[in-house]
């Protein structure tokens, strides 16, 4: 049955059709919206059970067959994130029930969030170039709604530069998509696999570039990335969060799709710029962080940074690089998706995001302290955490290929994080709150609700890596075979054209 | 705008011109046209209306705001999609029930339902955006 390839997508659109019905009864729409949300990680869920049990997962919609129709296809990296979507959804979506204000919920905060969600699971499953384009608009222009909702001059102005930026990556995107299809004469990433190399190499070397330009802009990779730290803290937390845990990783997950489905030709030449984009991506990401006094800016300086670490997995393009890659993704979508609601936290008790006007957060709210420490050592690197291990594997990839500087770039930044962290940490926890602050004691106890079941998801995932690590690993053998992929989608005669084992 | 000549001629042109989208969209199936483009037409000849007989008129005419047809038609054109799935095809499959009824031969198909949800979705889009600026 095809029907558990297309609920990641059918269900948030369904979902926005019920909610707009509902416009006037927020408290119906509240319901619908959570509900909607942890039902699709349900669906993703066992979409990933299917991919695990039966290989990679193939709908043809209309049953127009491929190349000629669209295609979904789920293999190991995109079922993986399609859940990890679903888990920041549903994470969220809790979230938002006590954190938004009933004039944005009023203005279609939950409608147009589904949106978003049915463009991000579209991006992560569909197998057409042209259909990645359109599931990329979908999630920009509804992200755009969701950044400016409220109408605040800082909203704006975020709004304006995120949207120019995007539409620039955007068009860039599409102009190389027609490029492709003058190139081949075919949009589906299984066919091109097998068209791509027959081309001259010069024009795909060339294409290959201005889709790492179009993606990089999406994923905030050096020198692309100004647009982020400019508009990620204008928003609510209920939105900057879903924006910091999943927009830029849709950029990291056409990045790796591309180059390594699409882009491997002249892998000397295309992944060694990946090597100097992600080197130089860490470095100032986690530069510009050490700069920052706001606690959302400071985060938003890390995606960048951490942003590094995947692109670098994928850059070595080796098995244990790429499996770097495919868990670092999801741990740091848990982690910093995690950090930013605890951002929220940190204001609706200390009524700032400002780290000049926080403090004594651990005195008054131990629990508030121990949730933070979680994910933020997380982030920095600390053994067991998760984070530990992603790192340790994209390291030791590092060292396998012997990049070394590359590697000792990635251990500075490690430590450079652990500076941020404990500058947040010493500023809005450690110190006494300053004079004239009161701290608030009313905070809803809903709102911890998410932040902890993400703080045990970090446990888990670093004291029970085994599944984990188990689960990457068989994305990056899919990754790296790409006959598997074209076998699935196109049949065996094309994945044998490949010269692969379907 | 208050003019009569306007205001006369829109309430003649507008069931030609809405007659002229359902014809449009029916029409897309083979030919060019379809649901985007008939859905666009009636937009207009809603937004004509506005702007002949003012904002007011014109929610009035459309009976249920705008959000309303999103939503219809949204999960007209995605719930199209599941005819296919009760036959066991995949998502989107075009079904049709072809029967003859009062001597003609009548073709109903999913494809049609998706179409009318697309022609619906367009104008409650474009309606939305005419009614937020003519509100100003």
């Amino acid at each position: 049955m095809s029907w558990v390839l297309v609920a990641p997508v059918v269900l948030p659109l369904l979902t926005t059709a019920a909610l707009f019905l509902l416009r006037e009864r927020l408290e119906a729409q509240r319901v619908v919206s959570t509900t909607s949300a942890a039902l699709g990680l349900v669906a993703a869920i066992v979409l990933l059970g299917r991919v695990s049990d039966g290989g990679i997962q193939v709908v043809q919609f209309g049953n127009w067959s491929a190349p000629f129709g669209i295609s979904f296809v789920a293999d190991h990296l995109s079922a993986i994130m399609v859940v990890i979507s679903g888990v920041m959804a549903t994470a969220v979506a809790v979230y938002a029930l006590r954190d938004l204000d009933p004039a944005r919920e009023r203005l279609g905060y939950h409608p147009v969030f589904h949106v978003l969600l049915a463009g991000i699971n579209g991006a992560f499953l569909t197998g057409d170039l042209f259909n990645l384009y359109v599931w990329f608009e979908v999630l920009l222009i509804s992200s755009f709604v969701l950044l400016t909702l409220g109408n605040r001059r800082e909203q704006l102005e975020g709004g304006v530069k995120y949207v120019a930026v995007n539409l620039v990556s955007s068009l860039i995107f599409l102009a190389a998509t027609g490029l492709v299809y003058g190139t081949t004469g075919t949009l589906n990433m299984a066919d091109l696999a097998v068209k791509l190399p027959q081309a001259d190499p010069a024009l795909v070397v060339t294409l290959s570039m201005l889709f790492l330009v179009a993606f990089g802009i999406k994923a905030a990779v050096f020198p692309l990335f100004f647009w982020l730290p400019a508009s990620y803290h204008t928003p609510p937390v209920a939105v900057s969060a879903i924006f910091a845990g999943m927009l830029t990783k849709v950029g990291v997950y056409a990045l790796i799709r591309a180059f390594t489905l699409l882009f491997v030709g002249d892998v000397a030449l295309t992944h060694t710029i990946l090597l100097w984009v992600a080197g130089l991506t860490m470095l100032t990401g986690v530069l510009g962080a050490a700069a920052q006094s706001e606690f959302r800016k400071i985060l938003s300086f890390h995606i960048i940074s951490q942003i590094g670490y995947m692109i670098l997995g994928l850059a070595l393009y080796t098995p244990l690089g790429l499996l770097g890659s495919v868990f670092y993704l999801v741990h740091h979508i848990v982690v910093k998706g995690n950090l930013f609601l605890v951002a929220g936290l940190a204001r609706a008790t200390g009524g700032s995001f400002e780290l000049a006007k926080l403090g004594g957060l651990y005195r008054h709210r131990p629990l508030l302290a121990v949730l933070f420490v979680v994910p933020a050592f997380s982030l920095a690197g600390f053994p067991p955490l998760s984070g530990f291990w992603a790192k340790l594997v994209v390291v030791r990839a590092g060292l396998e290929a012997r990049e070394w500087g590359f590697v000792a770039v990635a251990l500075v930044v490690g430590l450079l994080t652990i500076y941020s962290m404990t500058k947040i940490w010493q500023a809005a926890f450690w110190t006494p709150a300053p004079e004239g602050t009161t701290l608030r004691d009313d905070v809803p106890r809903l709102l911890y609700a998410p932040v902890i079941a993400l703080a045990l998801l970090t446990l888990v995932i670093g004291f029970w890596s085994g599944p984990f690590v188990a689960l990457a690993q068989a994305a990056a053998t899919e990754l790296l075979n790409p006959a598997a992929y074209v076998g699935a989608v196109l049949g065996p005669e094309a994945a044998a054209q490949l010269g692969g084992t379907p | 705008m208050n003019s009569v000549i306007l205001r006369s001629a829109t309430n003649l042109l507008i069931a030609v011109l809405l007659l002229f989208s359902v014809f449009l969209m029916l029409r897309g199936h083979d030919l060019p046209g379809g649901g985007f483009i008939g859905g666009l037409l009636a937009a207009s000849a809603v937004a004509l209306y506005a702007i002949a007989n003012g904002h007011r008129a014109a929610v009035r005419l459309l009976r249920v705001p705008p959000q309303a047809l999103i939503a219809w038609g949204l999960a007209l054109g995605v719930g199209a999609g599941f005819f296919a799935l009760l036959q066991g095809d995949p998502y989107l499959t075009g079904q049709w029930l072809i029967f003859a009824f009062a001597g003609v031969e009548w073709k109903l198909s999913s494809p049609l339902v998706f179409d009318v949800g697309v022609y619906l979705v367009v104008v409650g889009v474009v309606l939305t955006m005419v009614f937020a600026l003519e509100e100003r």
